[in-house]
């Protein structure tokens, strides 16, 4: 291969390739529209999240992003009077159809918060908790579980000496590796992350966003943020969104490089909030 | 002149990014003049004006580097898309003016080392030669006031003919060296100036491809006619 083509390859294999039909996707969502009451939020939103890779979803306040995330876990079935029409495929198969079982949804597609939400339990407890629910573990095998988790989350050597300690007393940015090691120790295949690092300070966040970066190698991500220059450095794909409606989906270098829409544009270079 | 359809929401930004195209605009009409008084103390034969060009190109450098400085404060924004091809464009833009200004001085200096020789007749093309490029300099700058592509595109397309004014000339100076080997020496400082006019617009050439880049981003350049032949131009 001459020093052109060696060029040539090493640029294709760093950009994040454009999404056809050769690329897998995770998660498809067609034709939905989602309703607070009466009230539509979502507006035929078609968006597709290939597999093994990091979407995030930006927009203005109240433009539907955070309430698209909580679709792809049902979370907002929680609640009454909150309605999502047309389908969600996670491997091809419709979560939002009511047979589809929650219990496997909720191994399948994990979360994490803005504000961390340790739970009020030692550390060991906080991850073995989720295990424990969906999984018969013998204690050797959740001693594993448990420490492979907090490695996967970077937190296994700041928290191996206090794994009976309370959650509670470790810092912002710890505590919320914990809730990512509470995620991924149910080995989902989604994990989704709205505004994950909008509470901690710079540091925090870098071993955060390390985190993810290193994640996706596993999971397909799917992030939520307000923070322009967070959604560059860590995604793979970018979609913009704005009143509930899906305005741009391509690849995070495109969007940030070179929009296809004056709104997309606009917005993630400050002209309009 | 904001080539956007809306301002930023933080205004300063706006007010930051007109000085910084009214700096880099300036620095190019500094050079511009540069070349055009180059020019200009050829036909003259006036050393004392040569040297003032000369000492002039001073100038130009203290822009870019004031330029620099504006780009790197920019830079702190965090720009994104079309604000941040805007600096990158800030940034390789000044560098090929700072080069037109050195070639313009080039011009200068070598024209003090032809004064000692008889006024030659290929001054005249060599002065049609700078005129063009100083017309593609002019030009290119005011599409990049204008974020005009087209326009880039034009003078891209024009360096053609620069080239092919380049290789006569070139040729024209092989020919007459070879009638009278007294006529080496100046030809050859003439054949040096031709060179660095040629090259001005191949700088010219270079800001209106980073004009194409700043406006379309990484969509390719249309392809072009490159007529510079001298490379393999052999004995007359």
């Amino acid at each position: 291969m001459n020093d052109v083509a060696r060029i040539q390859l090493a640029t294709a294999q760093q950009q994040a390739p454009a999404i056809d039909d050769a690329t897998r996707m995770k998660l498809e969502a067609r034709q939905l529209d989602f309703f607070y009451g009466s009230a539509q939020a979502l507006n035929n939103i078609n968006l597709q999240i290939p597999e093994k890779k990091v979407t995030a979803l930006i927009g203005p306040s109240g433009c539907g992003k955070s309430t698209l995330l909580r679709i792809f876990n049902r979370i907002y079935s929680l609640y009454p009077k909150l309605e999502a029409r047309g389908q969600v495929l996670l491997d091809g198969e419709d979560i939002l159809d009511a047979r589809y079982p929650m219990n496997r949804l909720r191994s399948k597609v994990g979360m994490v918060f803005q504000k961390p939400v340790p739970f009020p339990m030692t550390i060991y407890e906080n991850v073995a908790y989720g295990i424990r629910h969906h999984e018969r573990v013998s204690r050797a095998d959740m001693d594993v579980r448990v420490e492979q988790a907090l490695r996967q989350a970077a937190l296994w050597e700041e928290a191996k000496d206090k794994l009976k300690q309370s959650a509670l007393g470790l810092s912002g940015g710890q505590q919320q590796r914990l809730c990512i090691a509470r995620a991924v120790a149910l080995r989902p295949d989604v994990i989704l992350l709205d505004e994950p690092t909008s509470a901690l300070d710079p540091i925090s966040t870098s071993k955060i966003e390390q985190l993810i970066e290193d994640l996706k190698h596993d999971y397909t991500i799917v992030i939520v943020t307000h923070n322009m220059q967070q959604a560059a450095r860590v995604s793979d794909y970018t979609a913009f969104m704005y009143l509930g409606e899906l305005i741009e989906h391509d690849a995070t270098s495109t969007i940030f490089s070179r929009p296809s829409k004056q709104q997309t544009e606009d917005y993630i270079t400050g002209r309009f909030g | 002149m904001s080539t956007q359809p809306h301002d930023h929401i933080v205004r300063s930004y706006d007010e930051e990014q007109r000085r910084l195209v009214g700096e880099i605009v300036l620095m190019g009409e500094t050079a511009v003049a540069q070349l055009e008084a180059a020019l200009d103390v050829i036909e003259r034969r006036d050393d004392r004006a040569a040297q003032r060009i000369i000492a002039n190109d001073e100038a130009i450098d203290t822009l870019e580097r004031r330029i620099s400085h504006d780009v790197m404060h920019l830079a702190l924004r965090g720009p994104m898309a079309r604000d941040l091809r805007e600096i990158l464009a800030a940034l390789r833009i000044p560098s090929d003016i700072e080069r037109i200004g050195d070639y313009a001085a080039n011009v200068a200096k070598r024209s003090i080392a032809l004064n000692v020789s008889p006024p030659m007749p290929q001054i005249t093309g060599l002065r049609a030669l700078g005129a063009l490029a100083a017309r593609q300099v002019r030009a290119v700058l005011v599409a990049y006031q204008h974020g005009d592509a087209a326009q880039a595109l034009v003078v891209r397309e024009r360096d053609a003919e620069l080239d092919a004014h380049y290789t006569a000339l070139f040729r024209e100076l092989l020919t007459y060296m070879m009638e009278d080997p007294r006529n080496i020496t100046p030809c050859t400082h003439l054949l040096f100036m031709a060179k660095n006019l040629e090259r001005i617009g191949d700088h010219a050439t270079n800001i209106a491809e980073n004009i194409w880049f700043l406006v379309h981003g990484d969509q390719p350049l249309p392809p072009r006619d490159k007529r510079d032949e001298t490379s393999t131009t052999g004995a007359v």
